[in-house]
């Protein structure tokens, strides 16, 4: 033992210091430039916050808390966020409330259900619905899709008229480029990523905890409900606020389907707008305060997402280093 | 001992119970799931498919970009292929060195520091902020100053991409196992040395792949280019100075457009576009298959 303490080549004190002094210069610089490349991350969030803000900040400081109001019109200089921060809320509840069980049911299906030589192929099959480009999902939405929905619209429409909260929400007046169509068009467009995160957070669950509960007897989804979701909870309310980050930002295929009206309505299936699609669809016209609203709309969009993103990667750290302290 | 031998088999299959059935409920609604996901997917690609496999041929690749009103057989969309191609061939070239070389940052030389665990962090937070706003950020900052050109456009798709590879890269890196870098330590080498010579080329299949789905996903970006190439009809060599094209921003534009010829063309250069992102994909799988050494 005391032979091997010897050998060892760590153990002289002051060699190693002699050895940091004779770094030759190339190391030096390599390592300089991989933290200076590290750091450009944080620069360009930093330039990002600033230079928007700068661009919008006329918009800021004319309208003060009216940027605010519900009211959104150039001609008359009234530039109102609201219905923007509306329509993005709620074409982002209508995209989370379609792709969250859907997601969660495929990625319970891969890990649980399917044998592992039929789940790398389903893997594929659903990472081609993130290879569509965006604007493909709107040219597709706009001139297939939309058309084709109307009718399921109308019909529906006109069943819940006056049902008093179903009316509200339901009823006339339809449109094929609407609130409901770019909320489909979106629940598309994050299933991907919400399954895909839902199932590596899912994949982490112990399988003595899934033995244990089958040896106590239970069914599959008994077991499921159980063992796995018990312990992926957290992570998949992770992956839930990442697909929002998603959805809220997702620009073009929103900015086509979505009706282009500055209105704030309780009607689904009318044309509403959303924070994304009214700055890819004006900017280019746009000047003096117009311009620095749109970039103020901006700027909010990145608090936004910013802030969702870092609670979702926080949760799923967090639900991760439980897991591993368990 | 023979009591087997009496007529009487015990049926220990358990009876249907509503357990049971609640389980076989359950599996069917997760595979109903995952068919509900297939039909919208074949219904885009066969529409893109159909729609756009009549129109596309040579010509339409590479003829010039006629005016919205034409019917479909003239003209194409060669401006707009050989934008796509050089923005996002820039784009490449600066996005991809900088986040290889932030992972080597994060893997090799942050360990557990405070700063690496931000920089970690907010590489995977600035893949979540939306593609619009990086159009935002680079017009404010580029456009404004220098005006529109193909490398404002790649600066956009370069910020989109810069998170993803270091991402990507960072777990390959990570699989490396750390006996070679002892290995390499041992014989003398400096730690620029080993990372260069010995760990980026063990890494070096799963890196390109990633870097390619990077790519992949950059190429189809349209809301970034908006505000900083200015979509324009004319063929523009020169990626550095004046404005330009790409595909997904002239699908956008004839997206929108009420002519069927407009339209037609919308679907051929969305082919193009899907077909240019399924050819990195595959590369990416196979370059996966054959060179990545460590994988998940």
């Amino acid at each position: 033992m005391s032979i091997l303490t010897k050998a060892d080549p760590a153990g002289p004190a002051g060699s190693a210091r002699a050895l940091s002094e004779r770094r030759p210069l190339g190391d030096r610089g390599f390592q300089i430039l991989a933290l200076a490349a590290g750091l450009l991350v944080l620069l360009i969030l930093v330039l990002i916050a600033v230079s928007t803000s700068q661009q919008a900040s006329s918009w800021f400081s004319t309208e003060g808390l009216k940027i605010f109001s519900s009211s959104w019109d150039p001609a008359a200089n009234k530039f109102g966020a609201l219905p923007f921060i509306y329509g993005t809320a709620i074409t982002a509840v209508i995209a989370l409330v379609m792709a969250v069980p859907v997601s969660v049911g495929i990625a319970l299906l891969l890990n649980e259900v399917v044998p592992y030589r039929w789940s790398r192929p389903i893997v594929y099959v659903i990472d081609l619905l993130a290879v569509v480009p965006s604007v493909v999902w709107g040219l597709w939405g706009i001139l297939v899709f939309a058309p084709w929905i109307q009718h399921i619209y109308g019909s529906i429409g006109s069943g819940v008229n006056g049902i008093p909260v179903l009316g509200n929400l339901f009823g006339t007046p339809t449109s094929g480029a609407s609130f409901f169509t770019a909320g489909i068009i979106l629940a598309f467009m994050i299933t991907p990523i919400v399954t895909s995160l839902s199932r590596e957070v899912i994949a982490t669950v112990p399988a003595i905890d899934r033995e244990g509960a089958y040896a106590l007897g239970a069914t599959r989804w008994e077991m499921i409900r159980g063992a796995v979701w018990p312990h992926s909870q957290g992570g998949v309310v992770g992956a839930v606020l990442l697909g929002l980050g998603r959805a809220m930002g997702e620009t073009i295929a929103a900015a086509l389907v979505i009706g282009s009206s500055p209105t704030i309505t309780s009607h689904l299936f009318a044309p509403g707008y959303n924070m994304p699609s009214v700055i890819a669809n004006e900017f280019g016209e746009a000047s003096g305060v117009f311009r620095a609203g749109l970039m103020g709309l901006g700027v909010l969009l990145f608090a936004f997402t910013i802030i969702i993103n870092v609670v979702a990667r926080a949760v799923v750290e967090r639900s991760a280093r439980r897991q591993r302290g368990a | 001992m023979a009591v087997s031998a009496g007529r009487q088999i015990v049926d220990l299959r358990e009876p249907p119970s509503w357990r049971r059935t609640k389980n076989r409920i359950m599996t069917v609604l997760m595979v109903l799931a995952f068919v509900l996901v297939m039909v919208p997917l074949g219904f885009v690609l066969y529409t893109v498919i159909a729609k756009g496999a009549s129109i596309i041929s040579w010509q339409f690749l590479t003829g010039s970009i006629p005016p919205n009103v034409l019917p479909a057989n003239v003209g194409g969309m060669g401006p707009a292929v050989v934008g796509t191609l050089e923005i996002t061939a820039l784009a490449t070239v600066m996005a991809v060195p900088l986040g290889v070389l932030g992972a080597v940052y994060l893997n090799e030389y942050g360990g557990n520091k405070l700063l690496a665990k931000v920089i970690g962090f907010m590489s995977d937070v600035m893949t979540g902020v939306p593609s619009i706003v990086m159009g935002l950020f680079i017009f404010s900052i580029w456009v404004l100053h220098f005006g529109y050109s193909g490398l404002a456009g790649a600066l956009a798709l370069g910020c989109l991409m810069l998170p993803i590879v270091i991402r990507s890269t960072y777990e390959m890196l990570r699989l490396v196992p750390d006996s070679l870098r002892e290995g390499s330590y041992a014989l003398g080498a400096s730690k620029a040395r080993v990372t260069v010579t010995i760990v980026l080329p063990a890494a070096i299949g799963g890196i390109v792949s990633g870097a390619l789905l990077a790519v992949a996903r950059a190429a189809g970006e349209t809301a970034p280019l908006l505000f900083t190439i200015l979509t324009v009809t004319t063929v523009n060599r020169n990626v550095f100075s004046g404005a330009n094209t790409s595909l997904p921003s002239q699908i956008f534009a004839n997206a929108s457009s009420p002519y069927v010829g407009a339209q037609a063309r919308g679907w051929g250069a969305a082919l193009t576009l899907i077909a240019i992102a399924f050819i990195l994909m595959i590369v990416a799988r196979f370059v996966t298959a054959r060179f990545a050494r460590y994988q998940r």
